[in-house]
């Protein structure tokens, strides 16, 4: 019977020439990562293992990216244990403030991903690196403490969606939008467990930058991991940004799959997701005013250099309406750089947005653009659940960079074409 | 090995931001954690929940988050096993990894309400509902998992290799 390249993939790290859904398997890993706000549960862990040593020093990274610059004592006692154990440990691969990123933006910018690779991270979106065709999958942090000292992982083969993409997205049509309507349409537990496989020739017309996103919020569907063929476009990027060999799977033409879903992209419209779960998703035009009181461009899903230029499109010579905070996050010291010296930080200072030095801050209602009792944000974050940028009564509504800029502009939920 | 308690009950998908807020995660503790534990769904949960409850709820409970400190605030409260309909992947494998039991039983979750006494035995997998008098039979773990929750945890787990 044949396998799907995730099943190939984990196949290959297990030492095995097959595997079946369902079968239990340990992994041999490329990638063990971590962030400030995990890594200090993991390394807890650690304390407790008889061997205390990394399994490969390379092969472990640690990001400070939540909560940092360090927004309260605690969070300075939590970078401080990370950034102690990295220096024990000589990893060469610890980002703090000054070279940090958000993770699943700075893992593939910094090479430490390519296709083939089986990751783990303890971070529910380690899922986004599967848009380079490797395998990648969220755990938690004593999961993060058996990686790192074993370089192993144990997993339930999983079985598999497939969603074939066809067609061209619109203009103003971006990965977000693909992902919220696959979301809306299979639910927050439709891929639970499983993987989800996008293939068809529409990935053609889907930048990178889109395939991350999409990929990224995989596990707002349940899923285990998303992930796309390798194709030319993901083979630039890799040979760009990583000096490491990279090894193609396939998916074989017999695979089986649970299901199969084709989506035409040029059917799509710009979709927004409503309070509070990521599945309640609405096409633009489909609802009536809805004021906002904050716009948040930002986030692992949608704070890369192409959602900034997006953003940066609609806001230009316009400005942030009266009453409305507008808070952009690039994801990365290079996304940041690249976007000063394309003009785009200048454009959003003009527009009346603030900048930020990338974190991960708003999007889980840690710090950076908290929401108070009633507010309401347009968000390009993934996730709406109750509280989660605040408030336990503000409400988050999510979409993509051109919808949360034109938002900004006009105080309420609006498509961008509106502004044309 | 065998759980007694009362029932707190919850719906579709309880995600770990309601489990444990982020503006906590600053706090690796457990028992720090397990004071603002279901804080943002039942405000009511950490002032009445007694060590051995039973917290039952319906599908995709744990989704969102990776962060071990949901499985964590919810041991650390006290409460002797989670319930559900299915749970969210990352939260199963962190509730194992930490010795925090679970069990996957759509029957019980449907049948079972807030405040029933429910006995649960892990061994046979065998959910009995004391208040209504009715028994549901549970999912038992495949023999790998039961080895980690019978070592105590992945930890305890993979030193005993």
């Amino acid at each position: 019977m044949g396998m799907t390249m995730t099943q190939k993939i984990l196949a290959a790290h297990a030492g095995l020439d097959e595997v079946k859904a369902g079968q239990l398997i340990e992994a041999d890993l490329d990638l063990v990562l971590g962030n400030d706000i995990t890594s200090p549960v993991a390394i807890n862990e650690m304390k407790k293992m008889k061997n205390q040593t990394v399994f490969d020093k390379d092969k472990v990274a640690l990001i400070m990216d939540h909560f940092i610059p360090n927004k309260d004592i605690k969070s300075a006692e939590n970078c401080k244990c990370c950034r102690e154990f990295a220096m024990r440990h000589g990893l060469t691969n610890y980002f703090d403030v000054g070279e940090m990123g958000i993770e699943h933006a700075l893992v593939p910018e910094k090479g430490l991903v390519v296709a083939g690779d089986a990751v783990i991270g303890a971070d529910s979106h380690t899922c986004t690196y599967g848009a380079l065709g490797a395998f990648s999958t969220g755990v938690g942090s004593t999961d993060m403490a058996a990686g790192m000292v074993t370089g192993k992982a144990w997993f339930k083969v999983p079985s598999a969606l497939e969603f074939v993409l066809t067609g061209k997205p619109g203009r103003w049509v971006s990965g977000k939008d693909v992902i919220l309507h696959i979301i809306g349409m299979i639910g927050v537990d439709g891929a639970l467990y499983k993987s989800m496989e996008f293939t068809g020739d529409g990935v053609k017309n889907l930048s990178m930058d889109d395939r991350f996103t999409i990929c990224n919020m995989a596990i707002e569907a349940g899923g285990k991991n998303g992930i796309f063929p390798v194709d030319d476009a993901a083979v630039e990027y890799m040979k760009e940004h990583s000096a490491r060999p990279y090894q193609v799977y396939e998916a074989d033409a017999d695979a089986q799959y649970d299901a199969v879903y084709t989506i035409d992209l040029s059917a799509l419209k710009p979709t927004v997701s409503f309070p509070h779960l990521p599945e309640n998703t609405k096409e633009i035009g489909t609802f009536g005013e809805i004021k906002v009181d904050q716009a948040v461009i930002g986030s692992c899903t949608n704070g890369r250099i192409s959602d900034l230029r997006a953003a940066a499109e609609i806001l230009k010579g316009r400005k942030v309406a009266k009453g409305v905070r507008c808070i952009v996050i690039p994801a990365t010291q290079d996304i940041y750089l690249q976007a000063l010296r394309e003009g785009l930080i200048e454009t959003f200072i003009e527009a009346g947005a603030v900048v930020s030095t990338p974190t991960c801050g708003p999007c889980l209602g840690g710090y950076m653009g908290i929401l108070a009792a009633g507010e309401r944000c347009i968000s390009t974050t993934n996730r709406n659940f109750v509280g989660r940028m605040g408030h336990v009564d503000s409400e988050v509504y999510l979409a993509s960079p051109a919808v949360a800029a034109a938002s900004a502009v006009t105080g309420r939920i609006s498509c961008p074409c509106e502004l044309e | 090995m065998k759980a007694n308690g009362s029932v707190f009950k919850y719906g579709d998908n309880v995600d770990t931001d309601v489990i444990i807020p982020a503006r906590y995660l600053n706090a690796t503790e457990g028992a720090e954690l397990a004071k603002h534990c279901m804080e943002d769904i039942d405000r009511d949960f950490v002032g009445k929940v007694r060590p051995g409850d039973i917290i039952v709820a319906k599908k995709n409970f744990g989704c969102g988050s990776s962060r071990e400190h949901a499985p964590l605030a919810i041991k650390c409260a006290g409460v002797s096993c989670v319930i559900a309909e299915t749970f969210a992947r990352i939260f199963y494998r962190n509730a194992i990894n930490i010795g925090l039991p679970i069990i996957e039983c759509r029957e019980a979750s449907e049948r079972i309400d807030g405040g029933d006494q429910v006995e649960i035995d892990f061994d046979s997998g065998v959910i009995t509902n004391v208040t209504k008098g009715e028994s549901y039979q549970g999912q038992a773990f495949p023999p790998f998992m039961q080895g980690i929750i019978s070592a105590g945890g992945l930890v305890s787990y993979i030193n005993a290799k």
